[in-house]
């Protein structure tokens, strides 16, 4: 119980540090949205390190200004999971396929830095008609 | 199946939010000597009657429209029994769910726990609107993690703030490896 003590100690740290700049960072309309997939069929498949890879690169490259990470249930298209929307604004919704921790390097790297859709990964990709 | 534990946990904590908990109690117990492994999830969510617990371990149940199989429970009910545990459902409409699963340590079958401290942080993470109590403990020694008291601290700021996130993280990992001495299972 020592340890937790020192550890909430750490906490109030964060929040006083935190609390000069709250109220500075940009949300709503301009920020693009990631949302990764996570029931049943897209745990099963690897969504959960999917999901930390994005939350993590999009910190480790400064872009929480830019860009939201959050989860979803099933969308239907449980055979092509691990699924990665990416919804910009004013642009159409991306939807990214059985995707992986080094697939999400390449789409944050090209996509969310770079603002080129990396079409081999995309759902248009397959054939599903 | 999930090829881990933490997944199968994830994944049925997951019914408890859309289940419209507030309080989510997670608890892992390990007891070598006794051979057992338990996991616990509760929750204060709607709960469910009699009829739909009977369901609910049925793979072609499921509350959501977008498909028409649940593999959520079925798939953690097939992981303890598999390996030599049991599982179980309580739960009462309006009150909430308690889902109970138990694995014998030693047996061949058994999925390995995996990255709980990866699913405990998701969970509180991207839902931070719910709070978390998180118990684990290894042959009695034990660390928790309460979201509510979490939020006593940080006062107005968010639990999926980045700084805070990463705290959450480490907070996990340092305090499981306290407890456990770093024991794979």
């Amino acid at each position: 119980m020592v340890t937790n003590m020192k550890s909430l100690e750490e906490l109030k740290a964060i929040r006083e540090k935190m609390q000069s700049q709250i109220g500075l960072r940009a949300e709503g309309d301009t920020q693009t949205r990631v949302v990764v997939g996570m029931a049943t069929c897209g745990i099963a498949s690897g969504a959960r390190p999917v999901l930390t890879a994005f939350s993590t690169l999009v910190q480790e490259k400064n872009l929480t200004d830019k860009v939201s990470v959050t989860q979803t249930g099933c969308i239907g298209l449980c055979q092509y999971e691990p699924i990665v929307e990416v919804m910009e604004p004013g642009k159409e919704k991306v939807t990214y396929i059985k995707m992986d921790a080094e697939k999400v390097a390449e789409v944050v790297e090209r996509h969310l830095i770079g603002g080129h859709v990396v079409e081999a990964y995309t759902l248009n990709s397959v054939d599903i008609k | 199946m999930m090829t881990e534990l933490s997944l199968n946990v994830l994944d049925v904590a997951e019914n408890s939010i859309r289940a419209k908990a507030s309080l989510v109690c997670i608890t892992v117990t390990v007891d070598t000597g006794a051979d057992l492994l338990t996991i616990i999830i509760e929750d204060d969510g709607c709960g469910m009657n009699e009829e739909e617990v009977g369901r609910v371990q049925d793979p072609f149940f499921t509350t959501r429209t977008t498909r028409n199989v649940g593999l959520g429970i079925p798939f953690f009910q097939y992981a303890a029994e598999s390996a030599g545990g049991h599982f179980q459902v309580k739960s009462e409409k309006g009150r909430g769910t308690t889902v109970t699963a138990t694995f014998l340590l030693s047996h061949i079958d058994r999925m390995p726990l995996g990255d709980i401290s990866a699913t405990i942080h998701t969970l509180i993470v991207y839902h931070p609107d719910t709070d978390f109590l998180y118990i684990y403990s290894y042959n009695g020694a034990s660390f928790t993690l309460d979201t509510r008291q979490f939020r006593q601290v940080l006062g107005d700021i968010p639990l999926n703030a980045p700084e805070v996130s990463g705290y959450i993280m480490e907070y996990l990992t340092e305090n499981k490896l306290e407890a456990d001495k770093g024991a794979v299972y």
